[in-house]
């Protein structure tokens, strides 16, 4: 038994789905005299618990909608779950959406400090480190170049330089292997690779059933917000897979 | 939630971001200047201007009850638009941010926080204007002026508040930005800004009185205009308010800052 890094028991996420959103003042007033407020329950989670131990590569699959990134959310600390409770040991560092922290009018490298900024890291560090991030992301001539005149590709290579130069704890990877040219994408898989040693517990999001089988070692698997399986890659994989297929037919 | 965790877990929290809030700040300021070819002069130049228009029509109007006119006028407006820059930009700042608040963990009162200070610092900026114009009126520069640092400290407070509070209120209200831009040019007309106190009737002159705001403009009147020590009472008043201010705005931020992120 290894130590545990991600501790997840009974966690429920209530969202509220009401049929239109009110979000200004005026409409709030006039449903709250009408007593239109609807209050509609959506529970994009229910009841889920697991543990992941510290060097677990997990795999999460499930149909669109199921609750994978809500739960990825809930982890990274990004939402709070309505009930239930969520223990994380050990630094984590999101992949998902990459460049989500970018601002267009910095440059390349203003960027890579307001990004490391939101990622937790300080001055002295990020400065160890900016050589690594900008020759990883081969941006050398642009580096000084606004972010808006950046091509998308260019950009999350940008990002992905600079999430993946710190060795993290905890690894959060929401189908993002898809990064950059052809190129590209082989030196991010092999960064990945070198990234997942013992150390790193992995959590790992993809449609691609395969690429889950070939990342992971554990899995689970989610289905409108509920648990379906939990356990060893290849059964939860065997499982997942023979459910749709039947529910193909 | 137990108060001594709760400290401890704001403070270490605020010095693991510290680096953030003050590359925000630096972003904020450097991303208003940029590309324009006066750069940070604006911040002197834009009230140095709006100075010069007002105290040509207005001090004409008001000779006999404002004598140094400059003074008066930029005191008061300074000011103003530091409170009213830096709520608006509190107000904005977790919307405005949305992207990244679904992404990173990251306390959420950085985002309005940093607004608000970086407001601040161009606000300190633009004294410059308002010293360089004491002297060009011979104001009187007295020792005294070295008290305008109480009164900055509860505006200061007294924006953070308001600040916080609008931040939440405009995550689940989004009009509140029509309805806060009005509510801020009548906070401009209810206050001597441009005119002498004394023109308001005797009835409505508690407008002014239960004005923080105001009363931030007063203390910082009798040192840098008459070059005479503050009414210890104003200044108490102001620092109360902006006390009370900030005690409620982070106790609503507080509260609903979990439920941001369903909103944005």
């Amino acid at each position: 038994m290894g130590e545990t890094s991600i501790k997840v028991e009974n966690v429920g996420m209530e969202f509220n789905l009401s049929q239109e959103k009110v979000d200004n003042l005026k409409e709030y007033v006039i449903k709250f005299l009408k007593r239109e407020l609807m209050f509609q329950p959506f529970w994009a989670l229910k009841d889920v618990s697991f543990e992941v131990e510290k060097g677990d590569r997990l795999g999460l699959v499930g149909m669109n909608g199921a609750g994978k990134s809500t739960l990825l959310k809930l982890i990274s600390g990004v939402m709070k779950p309505t009930e239930g409770n969520i223990e994380v040991k050990g630094r984590i560092s999101p992949l998902l959406e990459l460049g989500a922290g970018f601002d267009p009018d910095y440059t390349g490298r203003e960027n890579i400090f307001l990004n490391g900024a939101l990622l937790g890291y300080n001055k002295e560090f990020i400065e160890s480190k900016f050589d690594e991030i900008v020759k990883f992301s081969e941006l050398e001539e642009f580096i000084d170049v606004p972010i808006k005149n950046y091509s998308s590709g260019m950009r999350a290579r940008l990002g992905f330089s600079i999430a993946t130069s710190v060795k993290p704890e905890i690894l959060i990877l929401d189908e993002v292997l898809s990064v950059g040219d052809v190129k590209f994408q082989e030196k991010s898989r092999e960064k990945m690779e070198s990234l997942m040693d013992s150390e790193v517990t992995l959590l790992f999001v993809s449609h691609s059933v395969d690429m889950v089988k070939s990342f992971c070692n554990k899995a689970i698997w989610l289905q409108h917000g509920k648990l379906m399986a939990k356990g060893p890659v290849d059964e939860v994989c065997e499982l997942y897979e023979e459910w749709v297929h039947s529910d193909k037919s | 939630m137990n108060i001594e965790i709760f400290n401890h877990r704001f403070f270490a929290n605020f010095k693991k971001y510290n680096f953030l809030l003050r590359e925000l700040v630096s972003r904020d300021i450097k991303i208003k200047y940029r590309r324009s070819v006066l750069g940070i002069f604006w911040s002197f130049l834009e009230p140095l201007l709006s100075m010069v228009v007002l105290t040509i029509i207005f001090s004409t109007f008001f000779k006999r009850s404002i004598p140094n006119f400059p003074v008066y006028y930029l005191t008061g407006l300074l000011v103003y638009q530091f409170f009213a820059g830096g709520t608006n930009g509190a107000m904005r700042s977790i919307k405005n941010s949305s992207s990244i608040i679904k992404t990173v963990y990251v306390p959420k009162y950085m985002y309005s926080l940093s607004s608000i200070l970086s407001n601040f610092i161009t606000f300190l900026l633009s004294l410059v204007v308002l010293f360089i114009v004491m002297l060009a009126t011979s104001a009187p520069f007295t020792i005294y002026i070295i008290l305008a640092a109480l009164p900055f400290v509860a505006l200061l407070l007294l924006t953070i508040g308001m600040g916080l509070i609008l931040a939440t209120v405009n995550v689940f209200f989004r009009d509140m930005e029509h309805l806060y831009g009005v509510l801020l040019m009548m906070l401009m007309w209810a206050m001597p800004i441009f005119y002498p106190a004394e023109i308001v009737p005797e009835s409505f002159r508690f407008i002014q009185y239960y004005n923080p705001v105001y009363a931030v403009i007063s203390c910082c009147r009798s040192v840098f205009l008459y070059g005479t020590p503050y009414d210890p009472m104003t200044l108490l008043f102001a620092m109360v308010s902006g006390v009370v201010a900030l005690i409620i705005g982070i106790a609503l931020f507080y509260k609903y800052q979990d439920r941001f992120i369903l909103y944005i």
